[in-house]
């Protein structure tokens, strides 16, 4: 029956990590945007919120609670409204951890998840997008061809997060041709391994706090072992590029609430011509046209997330909410400017860095998990 | 828990309420869109049959939601909790058959969700019962005059009472009054009429009166043409002298009565917030009759759709498709969402006009766009689909403008009163 309305859990979640960005995400956000980094404590706490390996089965040292996607909504959804960069940073572990979970062979599975079930942040993240105008995740410039009981990989990643500090990263490539999504695998990939090399750390428009760097690969032998799925043709990818594209319809949410919550309150403390902007129907209708799509967007985001529940394919509902999400930021974080005016160009309020980081939804690919 | 499943139930009505108007609004359609006020006396007729008989329930009225209605008067069981929601899926089909047919069907109407968010128990029983007797009936609503429209306490047509007769005496002039000529002179029915029992006292003297068909002192002086659902008659009717019992005041006379109450006035209020989920969903269903119509004509041309590509490298079709799409989906959740508040029984203010707002500008890019998708064919009369645009366009003007729909969502997340946010 049609119900909008979070379960218990979730609603305790949401509480709970709303307060963790308000009480410590925010206060570190703009620090962290103009340093260019996380601190550790931060990530450590992070990390003691217990959410990824919350999913882990028992078997391999986790809670064992029942994964669900809507879940991951709600919760990437309430951090990235606390700061994107500090929410991907954080969360970047279920990058690696959740793929190998739901698509891993037993033995990848006992081999990796417990490294994830440890008092300790694993740093671990995933290698998809590749530096090129026409980046398409069904049409791979990274290959990996096989050679005898290995495979070898060969490309350029970007965007690749907090690179330098993985022990393990998930690289996806194109091991058939001309079959778009279901010629891409995901390979395991441990530090150190001949032929991935962290190339030097980013500078992007936005996402300024989370440490991306190129990363390439040249003669890269990976055991088939490490192929994610093992012998599974065609699926693995699929299903994390869904994933993947819920979790940042999430964000997106999470962040264009922040934006609409910043410049509403903004617009009812700035008195111009004798009364708040927020009196004048010019900004109002504005606000008013963001909250609408900030709601609409989750909701696009919840059915798909559903659906994934419910193990039903949901490809296209999964790129419709990431393509509407990726539409609304721009929208919400462009409008949160300028309702701000010329304070809005300024960094010392979080607008601008909104639009920064909004501008590059379309580009993202696998960021986030849920 | 968050689940998008619709019951079983809800999705069966849903296939034959849209197998009913595939079958018997599409073949119609051209007709009464050429041919502005032939009235479709036999589609009239066989939809009052199938409702007396308790099938398609509420069919053609805008808002059966929110009470339970004469259904349970007659004993039967109280509807399932789905019932605003089942109520839109299933206005979403009608119109997505024809709009304007679906809006000249037999049923409470307009008139008939202002009884129910305005009347006293007696009087909903009273003047609710019509729509299951032996004729089609229909419940109208007179709000909107030459002077006013989206300022509903502007109304300034008067209701005077006469103490030596025990009668109200109305005086005015109202325009777009869907079904006013079909509710007062060509079937059964009724129409309520919002007037002023004091002009001084602003919106607390603005009351709803009933008018039964028949009454003298009322007047339909001419029906409007329209850009669209042409089917749907919009009358102009003058009030003269038009005197009406005490008792049809709709609500309790002396809270009525009372200057310093806006009790009428928030009944105004109380009813669009029942009928504007209906509305929306009359915007979605006429977008997605012109989505399907591009979507099966590409089909037909084996061009095809890619789910998928980076956005960089969609072609513009793809592009104007997907966001059709896409639109349509965000605004039928966002509506699902007003309505299954409502079923909870919760203040959907807000969620009500977001519906609203973003149905209505959906429904007029959604169909736009359409028309130019098909080029030459969007344009002839030969196909539907530039009807659809013209039927579509009043979604985003009646029941509330989109833009006081914008002004209704910007007060409420403001937190401002009407005095700070114009």
């Amino acid at each position: 029956m049609i119900s909008f309305e979070p379960d218990d859990e979730q609603k305790m979640l949401r509480e709970t990590l709303e307060n963790f960005s308000t009480n410590v995400i925010r206060k570190a956000a703009h620090d962290c945007e103009e340093k260019g980094e996380v601190p550790e404590d931060l990530v450590k706490k992070g990390w003691e919120l217990g959410l990824i390996m919350s999913n882990i089965p028992e078997t391999c040292g986790g809670a064992g609670m029942k994964r669900s996607a809507v879940t991951g909504a709600i919760a990437v959804e309430a951090l990235a409204w606390g700061d994107l960069s500090i929410a991907m940073h954080v969360l970047s572990p279920a990058l690696v951890a959740y793929p190998i979970l739901e698509s891993g062979t037993e033995e990848q599975k006992q081999k990796y998840l417990p490294q994830f079930c440890s008092d300790a942040f694993k740093p671990a993240t995933v290698a998809l997008v590749e530096p090129r105008m026409f980046f398409d995740a069904s049409q791979l410039t990274t290959k990996a061809v096989r050679e005898g009981d290995e495979y070898v990989l060969n490309g350029d990643k970007c965007l690749v997060p907090l690179a330098n500090k993985a022990d393990l990263f998930l690289v996806f490539a194109a091991t058939t041709q001309g079959i778009g999504l279901a010629g891409v695998d995901g390979f395991i990939i441990e530090k150190d391994t001949y032929g991935i090399e962290i190339k030097e750390k980013e500078k992007n428009m936005g996402l300024k706090a989370l440490e991306t760097f190129e990363v390439s690969l040249s003669d890269c032998h990976i055991p088939i072992a490490n192929k994610l799925g093992g012998d599974e043709k065609g699926g693995t990818f699929l299903r994390f590029l869904n994933r993947s594209r819920v979790a940042l319809a999430a964000a997106g949410t999470g962040m264009g609430r922040a934006a609409l919550e910043y410049s509403l309150n903004y617009a009812k403390e700035r008195v111009a011509f004798g009364e708040p902007i927020a009196s004048r129907q010019a900004i109002a209708f504005m606000l008013a046209e963001m909250a609408i799509e900030v709601d609409a967007t989750r909701l696009l985001a919840w059915e798909a997330a559903w659906k994934i529940d419910r193990s039903e394919d949901c490809s296209k509902e999964a790129y419709l909410a990431k393509k509407y999400a990726q539409d609304m930021v721009l929208m919400v974080a462009d409008r949160s400017v300028q309702i701000l005016g010329g304070h809005g160009y300024i960094r010392e309020h979080p607008v601008e860095m909104y639009l920064r980081n909004g501008r590059g939804f379309t580009t993202f690919e696998g960021l986030l998990m849920v | 828990m968050i689940d998008f499943e619709l019951s079983a139930g809800t999705k069966m009505t849903k296939k034959l309420f849209h197998q009913f108007v595939d079958s018997s609004f599409r073949p119609l359609s051209r007709e009464f869109d050429e041919e502005e006020h032939k009235d479709p006396a036999d589609l009239i007729h066989s939809i009052h049959e199938l409702m007396k008989g308790g099938g398609m329930r509420g069919m053609g009225s805008m808002a059966g939601g929110g009470e339970e209605g004469a259904e349970k008067k007659e004993g039967k069981p109280k509807r399932p909790k789905e019932q605003n929601l089942m109520g839109v899926i299933l206005a979403e089909e009608l119109f997505w058959g024809d709009a304007g047919l679906a809006l000249a069907m037999p049923g409470p109407g307009l008139g008939g969700a202002a009884v129910q968010a305005t009347g006293t128990p007696e009087q909903k029983e009273r003047i609710m019962k019509r729509f299951t007797g032996d004729v089609p009936a229909y419940g109208a609503m007179a709000i909107t005059e030459p002077g006013c429209g989206s300022d509903t306490s502007a109304v300034s047509t008067t209701a005077t009472l006469d103490k030596k007769t025990n009668e109200w005496i109305l005086n005015g002039e109202k325009i777009f009054v869907t079904m006013g000529k079909r509710a007062t002179e060509t079937y059964d029915g009724f129409v309520v009429v919002w007037a002023t029992v004091d002009r001084k006292a602003g919106r607390a003297g603005i009351k709803p009166f009933i008018v039964e068909k028949g009454t003298p002192g009322m007047k339909v002086t001419k029906l409007e043409h329209k850009m669209g659902i042409r089917a749907s008659d919009t009358a102009s009717m003058v009030f003269e002298d038009c005197r009406i019992p005490y008792n049809n005041i709709l609500g309790t006379a002396e809270v009525a009565v009372d200057k310093e109450k806006t009790e009428g006035f928030k009944g105004v209020m109380k009813t669009f917030d029942a009928t504007r989920p209906f509305v929306a969903a009359m915007a979605i269903g006429v977008a997605r009759a012109a989505y399907d119509f591009v979507r099966e004509t590409l089909d037909q041309e084996g061009i095809q759709i890619r789910y998928g590509a980076p956005i960089n490298q969609l072609t513009v079709l793809e592009q104007d498709v997907l966001e059709m799409e896409v639109n349509m989906k965000a605004a039928r959740l966002l509506l699902w969402r007003a309505a299954w508040m409502l079923d909870r029984g919760e203040k959907n203010n807000l969620e009500a006009s977001m519906s609203k707002a973003k149905a209505g500008m959906v429904g007029t890019k959604v169909t736009q766009k359409a028309v130019e998708i098909l080029g030459p064919l969007g344009y002839s009369r030969k196909l539907l689909v530039e009807k659809f645009m013209r039927d579509a366009k009043i979604n985003d003007i009646f029941e509330g403008t989109g833009q006081i729909q914008l002004l209704v969502i910007a007060r409420n997340i403001l937190g401002y009163t009407r005095k700070e946010l114009k």
